[in-house]
């Protein structure tokens, strides 16, 4: 059973275990530093469906199937899922994963889904609920761009602060096993608002969130940022990042030699012309579920600490005016039991 | 976090980098002058064919209307707009542009609620407010008798 | 000559429509509504025409030019016809760019589909 420690850290007495793990991308994202970690890349990012919804269904569909094919699994093996996307009513997860024949749970936690649904499929792990538990997320830059902004072929502009919705997806499959990555610890987040508006500048909306939960876990397991060797956020791109290092030396902890972000990780910035970086909650997900968790697995990463950051918008609240409230959730991933 | 919405503003505008206005109204001049040079040559096409000056300018706005559209569709106008920003909405390119996006991008929601209701989704408030000012306006001239 | 003030005039009307949008958080879309309220209302005040006879497509085409349109429709048809001609006038001047755009848009969109950007 998880033991509540510090205010809000539950930390997961067994250690639950990513069995498997696997990450879709399309092109752009194989043009970046991260090519050759994906799993499936599909150089089409229509993944030949008819429309962009459809397509983002069929990556949550194709991630899952690769996912339990690396564990050997089947989707019967699978007690729950635990999907989410950014398209309306999270119509990605639920149209994707409508054949799989498991328990599904949909979340929504704009692009923190990730960090959220992981977090989710290892509690009920942990507390036996589920033998194997699934967490799956994406987005798709075509469907959100369509959604959030304007159509494909306009030709509006995008300021520097804005970021580039990742086409991608991933899946992790949670259960109880002697080899690595395990899960250690989970820390849910609060809602963070310091009034942005701009919808063009998640990164700043969502910088908030993610100091106020990595100082919470901090202060609850009273460790040091150097106790880990990557605090990774979810896609806060450069501008949000900046703001997060800043935030949290008001506070008296330094992290930005061990930060980075998932949003800088996958793009090039300079050459991808993606401005403050990518985001998007697949932009967290496929570089989790590919490079970070394969590197934890190797070894090469020990303590991770998985910060994936969701800026709780809708259209109709920024055309209302409104500010953009902010969430971030955290999830401790070992090397060790 | 012990900010307040305005603390927090200045520290947001010290990091957001600020747009190259300069390199962006180099282009924007380029881009859209061109596009009213080009314009100007069907004008005097145009006029050269007898047509009157009013004609003429329907037929600028019709060709440059078409140029439009069809670049949108053959996915090309984005990327001039990348380049030039204000220089190829502004112009009626824009406008265009506009109306063919949405109509191309919904017409997954089908042919009546999805191309034809979403065609106006950007251009509409343009139609909205122009033609809403100008019916002011003859509204003024006849109450006061200007003309 | 004609078309270097076009050129010049025309890539003026877009350089303060391209501050506005680095310098001011205006979207695109709140531009062009502005531009084309603005040619309404300078059409209307009589600054407008004379810049058109200068610089010709450089004036009208740009937004402003649009707006400029309404306003002259508005204007003859109200000469004419008396108050009907300001709710005839706009539309039966700016009919040629309204219907192309419609026409025209309709049609690329039967044919082409939208692309990735890259």
């Amino acid at each position: 059973m998880p033991t509540r420690t510090g205010r809000y850290t539950l930390i997961l007495n067994s250690c639950p275990s990513v069995v498997g793990f696997a990450a879709v991308a399309s092109k752009k994202e194989a043009e970046g530093p991260l090519a050759r970690c994906f799993d499936i890349v599909n150089e089409d990012c229509t993944f030949g469906e008819s429309t962009w919804e459809k397509a983002e269904s069929r990556m949550q569909q194709v991630v899952v199937g690769k996912a339990l094919e690396k564990a050997q699994l089947s989707s019967t093996d699978l007690d729950y899922v635990f999907a989410g996307d950014l398209l309306n009513q999270c119509t990605g997860s639920a149209y994707g994963l409508r054949d799989l024949g498991v328990p599904f749970l949909g979340v929504y936690g704009a692009c923190s889904t990730m960090a959220e649904s992981l977090m989710l499929a290892s509690l009920f792990v942990e507390t036996g609920c589920a033998s194997r538990a699934a967490a799956v997320t994406s987005s798709h830059f075509c469907s959100a761009e369509k959604q959030y902004r304007y159509p494909l072929e306009y030709g509006g502009l995008r300021p520097p602060s804005s970021q580039w919705t990742v086409t991608g997806a991933g899946a992790a499959i949670v259960g109880q096993s002697d080899a690595a990555p395990y899960i250690r610890a989970v820390t849910a987040g609060r809602i963070e608002d310091l009034g942005i508006k701009d919808a063009n500048n998640m990164g700043a909306a969502m910088a908030p969130a993610a100091a106020s939960t990595i100082k919470q876990f901090l202060e609850d397991t009273q460790t040091q940022p150097s106790d880990y060797d990557l605090i990774l956020t979810g896609d806060l791109g450069q501008i949000g990042s900046d703001i997060l290092y800043d935030l949290l030396r008001r506070e008296n902890i330094e992290i930005a030699k061990n930060h980075s972000d998932c949003g800088l990780l996958i793009f090039d910035r300079e050459k991808q012309d993606v401005h403050a970086g990518g985001s998007g909650c697949g932009c967290s997900a496929s570089v989790l579920c590919s490079y970070i968790l394969s590197r934890i697995r190797d070894g090469e990463l020990k303590n991770v600490l998985f910060i994936a950051t969701g800026a709780l918008l809708s259209p109709t609240s920024v055309q209302q005016g409104q500010s953009i409230p902010g969430i971030a959730h955290l999830v401790h991933i070992s090397n060790t039991k | 976090m012990s900010l307040t919405p305005n603390e927090y503003e200045q520290l947001n505008k010290k990091y957001s980098p600020s747009s190259k206005t300069w390199k962006n109204c180099a282009m924007a001049f380029l881009v859209g002058g061109l596009i009213c040079t080009l314009g100007q040559a069907i004008m005097n096409i145009s006029s050269s064919l007898g047509l009157s000056v009013d004609e003429s300018g329907a037929a600028v706005s019709i060709s440059l209307i078409f140029i439009a559209a069809l670049l949108t569709g053959l996915n090309v106008f984005d990327n001039i707009a990348k380049v030039g920003g204000a220089g190829a909405l502004v112009p009626i390119t824009g406008f265009s542009n506009s109306i063919v996006a949405p109509a191309l991008e919904f017409k997954s929601e089908g042919y009546v609620l999805g191309l034809g209701a979403k065609m106006f989704v950007i251009a509409g408030p343009v139609l909205v407010y122009g033609i809403t000012v100008s019916v002011v306006y003859g509204i003024i001239l006849y109450l006061f008798h200007i003309v | 000559m004609d078309y270097i003030k076009a050129f010049v005039i025309g890539g003026l009307f877009c350089v303060v429509a391209q501050i506005l949008i680095d310098k001011t958080k205006l979207t695109p879309a709140r531009i062009l509504v502005s531009y084309v309220v603005a040619g309404v209302i300078l059409g209307a005040i009589g600054v407008y025409q004379p810049l058109v006879d200068f610089a010709g497509a450089g004036a009208t085409v740009p937004l402003t030019g649009f707006g400029n349109l309404l306003a002259k429709g508005v204007h003859k048809a109200v000469t004419e016809q008396g108050l009907l001609g300001a709710v005839t006038g706009g539309i039966t001047a700016a009919a040629a760019g309204i219907t192309a755009a419609i026409f025209f848009g309709f049609l690329i969109a039967l044919i082409f589909k939208p692309k990735e950007k890259s």
